[in-house]
This record gives C-alpha cells, structure tokens and sequence, in this order.
C-alpha cells in the first residue's frame, strides 16, 4: 500500500509545488491538500480541503483520511504578507494544532515533514560564517517571523520526544530563488536598481526552488529524522548576486536603515522587512552537508539559483508572464476526480 | 583555495549522528554532474577575494618595504601546506601588525593567511567589507576550526585581542593576558600546531597617548585613543599615519599537542599551562629582540 500524504498550505506556492511533485510518485496513493483558498495551480488527484488550521477540522481530517505522512509546508517566512498577529496565528496556533491532530490517540500519522527557515539562526554580526544544525542563534529574535519559527521549533522538538514512533524532520531552507517563487529578494532584484546597505556587501546563501521540493520529498521518501539545513553550496556577495541580475546597487542608510527603507515600504517600491536588511547587513550561510551525507544530491548551487534567477526574469521581461494562469473550478475538478463518466487509469 | 570537502562517500553516511537519532546508509543514486556555479567574482566564503587581496598587497608592498623596512627572521618555519594557527603580539591604536604579517607571509610563502579579527569589524560599514575582502574572518571558534581543520589553512590570531592595541605607550611590549586560552583550544581541536610570532615595532608605529572612555563608552568601542599620531600631525591625518618605526618579526618553534583532535573539551589547566608558555616564550623573545635593538626607526 502506498503513502497516504497530507500536505498544509495548498494554495501557496509550497503546498501546490510539493503536491504537484508528489502526483507524479507511483508509491504516494493519495494526496490531501489542506488549504485557506483554493490552489492556484494545476492538480491532477490532489484532493482539496478548504479549511482553517483550527484542532477540530484538522484531528477529523486526520482520522477520516488515515494519512500517515504530513507535509507541513504552511509556515509563513515572508513577513511582508500579512500582519504579524496573522502571522502568528498561522506558523504558531496552526502548527500546534497540527500537531496536536498528529499526536492524538491511535492517529496513523508516522512521518511528519516541516518547513522551516534559515531565519531561526538569525543574522546578527557575532554569528559565525556557517550556522551547523545544532547551534543556536547568538541573539534572541527581533521579529515575529523569527520569533515564530523559533516557537514552531520548539513545538517540534517536544512533539518529536513525545512521538518516538513519529519521524520527525525539520527542514531549514535558505532563502530561495528560482524561475517562479516571489519573495522581497525578488522584488528588490527586479528593481531598476536592488537596493543594499551603504558599506555592507554581506555573503548571501540561496536555495534553488526545485531542491526545496525536492528535499522535501527526498526526506519523506528516505525516512530521515531530525534537524536538516537545505541551502545551495557556496555563498556570494549581495553585489555579485545584483550583478548577475544585471543591476547595479542603490546604497540604503546604515544608521536607521529600517526608518530610511520605510519610503520603499510606503511607495509599494519593495517592502524590505528588519529581517532581511540584517540579511543585507551580515549575509548568512547554513552549512548543507548533514543533509547531503544522507545521498541527497543538489542540482544548483546559491550562484546557480541565482542565475536560473536571473535567466527566468530576464525572459519575463521581453516575453511577459510565461506561465498559463490557472483558476480552480470545484465542480470541474470534482468531475475529473470523482465521475465514473472519467476514464481514470489504475491507481498506481 | 580548496573548497571544503563537499562530497561523501558511503563509507562515511553511517558513522554521522543527528539530534534526531542515527542516520543509516542509504543508496546513493548515480552520481550526477556536479551542479554548475556560475560565479563571477572570486570573493570566497569568508569574504577574503584574492584579486582584492593582489591589489591590496600591490598598494601595501611600498610601505611594507620602504615605511615598516619588515625583516623577518625564521620564516621557514611557517609550513608551506597544512592549517597551523599564528600567533602574535598586538599593538598600535589601529593594529600595523596584521597587515605586515598578512602580507609578508602572503609574498613569501604564496599562501593566503586568514587574520581573526573582533567581531565589532563586521558591524563598521565600509571597514568591516573591506577588512573581510583581504582576508579578515570575525574571531569566532567555529570559523578557525572550519578554516584550520577542514580548509588546512594559515590563521592569524592576537591573543591580546584589544587589551593588546589599547595599551598606553609607558605600557609597551608588555604582553597582556592571553584571553582565556581559546586559541589553544582551537589549535587542540583542529589538531594543528601554533606558531608565535614576536612582532617588534608596531609599538611604536601608532602609540597611544592617552584614551577617552567616556567616547569610547558612547560609540561603543572597546577603547577611543589619542595617539601621538594625532598630537604631532593633527587629529585626521595623525588618524591614519604610521610613524615609520622599523619593524622585525621573528619566528618562534611551531607549538604541537600531542592531544587527539575533534574532541568535545580539553583539560582547563593544560589550555592554561600552554597558553602561559606560549606567553612566556613570546615576551622573552620580545625582550631579547629590544635587548638587541639600537633605534626604534633604523632598528
């Protein structure tokens, strides 16, 4: 019998990419996708559950569709798209109910997979040149982001002693780059000019969009437990990475940068949060190997996400949007699952 | 520069341990192509880009010869592959000696040295990337263990740290408190030897009148002097001038522990002893130097 896999967060970009890769695994049988809104790209057999994160829908969620595998990929890691009080209510209520339905009496979930952040190590300029697994970060967190993270972990850790029979893995990604993800970073680089820090050309770390889902699923497939970081080899300077944009820097104040990047945020020109103008300041690298020493094998590295980068947006720039948009249509979607009048091929 | 040994072979996947329990040896796929790095500068994982550092030693090689006249005694001592860990005496209200070290090594040996440095540099705009693109690493213990044990690199360390530079000009020569002997942790862990370089010279390049706490204290900086620069040449250009005291450096015998590397602690007392020994053998050296030294300027 094969997988059964819940995957949280289907209609953001994470969620849709895991499921849409996990559709195409002959051992995962079935595939739930948790969701706020509907999925915003392409889903052959994925079945979606329109729900909130809150106990009760998720523990019957649990029980009714037996899944064994989470994949909990709904943490928020950009805070520039909601409140902090949103925020918290997603990374921190929501994974703790998660784990609760996971946890509860005779649930058959036993491996559970998180997506966390290169952000739970902070960036501060006492930190050393690369963050291993388990170290801590030098100073508490600043942000709620990071706060939040550091509270899931928390969670995670207790859930992962209290479920022995659970394997539980954390994933820590860099910050990721790729031909379709949208982040700050991508918006500061596809500015007429990326902005940076007068005086700081910090060692940044990226992660390729494709080896994000593919570590997820190269975990849950491989049943690794415990505390991985996923990030691109090598690190380069914030400079290198504007120039292989073809951008030149525009230098932002060092003293009160966050009062002197505010009119960016207020012109809806880039919103460039505290988090990442430390990022912009200090750089951060997050040594990868624990997770290649079990055979996962990265098919980019930080300068090569940032050049398959630099490639899409260029040919986003002559051609437009190169993707077909997609809207969800319930009733079509339900037809092609669910009508005997589909011919449908053998479950694998 | 070597990259740090990326690829692992089967044997090793079974002996690594994770908080989360043992990992087993899994089939490895065929091995692919390793992924392209399309990089266009050479600045490496520590910041330290050698193009960078070429023209900084181009820029610096007229005063290290002509202004500092360095001459070095027992530089073969310094092994030409492998990590090893030097260690120097600080001084001058902003350090002359990393440079002369850094760079007379660089020229001589052709090797990089990675000179570890207070974090607070990373922190300064301007300084702090500069200092980074020609080799300076913040001093933490993770970043000398990587740089020595798995990249077998040259570091450089003052033990002194800023209790060495802020000392006053009555105070000269006399080695200050060796931290807590962090640094022979690292070279016990790193399993490389630690070689002390007594550097006479800097002293009196850049000596320190008198300081000011109370500036010092609100901008954050471990000391804020005045130097005899700045009294004599004026508060700017006295900032950034060297007297051009002659400098010599001498070479001490590397330093080995016949302790097994990689291990979680090392005996207190023993980090103590060396690091005491290693004091004590750096300002002896230093006093045999002064003894032979006629003049501060023509050494």
């Amino acid at each position: 019998m094969g997988r059964r896999v819940l995957v949280t967060g289907l209609n953001t970009f994470w969620g849709g990419r895991v499921a849409q890769t996990l559709e195409a695994d002959p051992d995962v049988e079935m595939i739930v996708g948790l969701g706020v809104d509907e999925p915003t790209i392409e889903l052959e057999r994925t079945e979606y559950v329109r729900a909130d994160q809150s106990y009760s829908i998720l523990t019957r969620i649990v029980k009714a569709t037996q899944v064994d595998t989470i994949l909990h990929t709904f943490l928020v890691v950009d805070s520039t798209r909601m409140s902090g009080r949103q925020l918290h209510e997603i990374n921190v209520i929501g994974t703790m109910n998660l784990l609760a339905a996971a946890s509860a009496a005779d649930s058959p979930v036993r491996t559970l997979v998180v997506k966390s952040s290169g952000l739970v190590y902070g960036s501060t300029y006492q930190d050393p040149a690369w963050w291993r697994e388990e170290m801590t970060r030098t100073h508490p967190p600043k942000t709620r982001v990071e706060r939040s993270l550091v509270e899931v972990e928390g969670y995670l850790r207790d859930f992962a002693e209290d479920n022995p029979h659970v394997c539980v893995t954390l994933l820590r990604f860099a910050n990721v780059l790729g031909t379709d993800i949208e982040t700050p970073i991508t918006t500061a680089l596809q500015l007429p000019l990326a902005p940076s820090i007068l005086g700081f050309d910090p060692n940044l770390q990226f992660v390729h969009e494709t080896d994000v889902v593919r570590s997820i699923e190269w975990v849950m497939q491989n049943q690794v437990p415990g505390v991985f970081n996923v990030a691109g080899d090598g690190k380069l300077p914030w400079s290198e990475v504007a120039a292989m944009c073809d951008k030149r820097t525009f230098p932002i104040s060092p003293v009160l940068t966050g009062w002197a990047a505010a009119p960016l945020s207020a012109l809806r020109i880039v919103d460039l949060p505290p988090e990442l103008l430390d990022l912009l300041r200090y750089g951060r690298g997050i040594d990868n190997r624990r997770l290649k020493m079990t055979g996962f094998e990265y098919r980019y590295t930080s300068a090569g996400a940032v050049e398959s980068f630099a490639e899409a947006s260029r040919l986003r720039r002559t051609v437009g949007e190169t993707r077909p948009s997609y809207r969800y249509e319930r009733d079509v979607e339900n037809f092609f699952r669910h009508s005997p009048a589909v011919v449908r091929e053998p479950a694998p | 520069m070597p990259a740090p040994e990326n690829r692992v072979d089967e044997a090793t996947v079974a002996d690594v341990s994770t908080s989360g329990g043992a990992l087993v040896p899994l089939r490895r796929p065929t091995q692919a192509e390793p992924p392209a790095d399309p990089r266009r500068s050479d600045v490496d994982e520590w910041g330290r880009s050698e193009n960078m550092r070429a023209l900084a030693r181009a820029l610096y090689g007229p005063i290290y010869r002509n202004w500092f006249r360095a001459e070095w005694e027992g530089l073969e001592k310094i092994p030409r592959e492998g990590g090893a860990l030097l260690v120097a005496n600080h001084a001058a209200a902003i350090p002359s000696d990393a440079p002369v070290i850094m760079h007379g090594i660089e020229e001589e040996l052709g090797r990089p040295v990675y000179g570890l440095a207070e974090h607070l540099f990373k922190a300064l705009p301007v300084v702090g990337t500069m200092w980074s693109r020609v080799g300076g690493v913040a001093a933490h213990p993770e970043n000398a263990y990587r740089l020595l044990r798995e990249q077998r690199q040259l570091v450089l360390v003052f033990p002194e740290g800023t209790k060495g530079t802020g000392k006053t000009y009555n105070e000269r020569y006399h080695l200050r408190r060796f931290g807590r002997g962090g640094f022979i942790e690292i070279a016990m862990r790193a399993g490389v030897p630690i070689i002390p370089i007594a550097v006479v010279g800097a002293e009196e390049s850049m000596p320190i009148a008198f300081k000011i706490p109370a500036i010092g204290k609100a901008l954050g900086l471990p000391y804020f002097p005045v130097t005899y620069n700045q009294l004599l040449l004026g508060p700017l250009l006295g900032a950034v001038t060297y007297f051009p005291a002659k400098f010599r450096l001498r070479v001490l015998d590397p330093v080995s522990f016949d302790v097994p590397p990689d291990q979680e602690r090392y005996s207190k007392s023993r980090i103590m002893d060396e690091a005491e020994n290693i004091r004590v053998a750096l300002q002896e050296n230093l006093f045999d130097m002064l003894r032979r030294r006629q003049s501060v300027w023509f050494g």
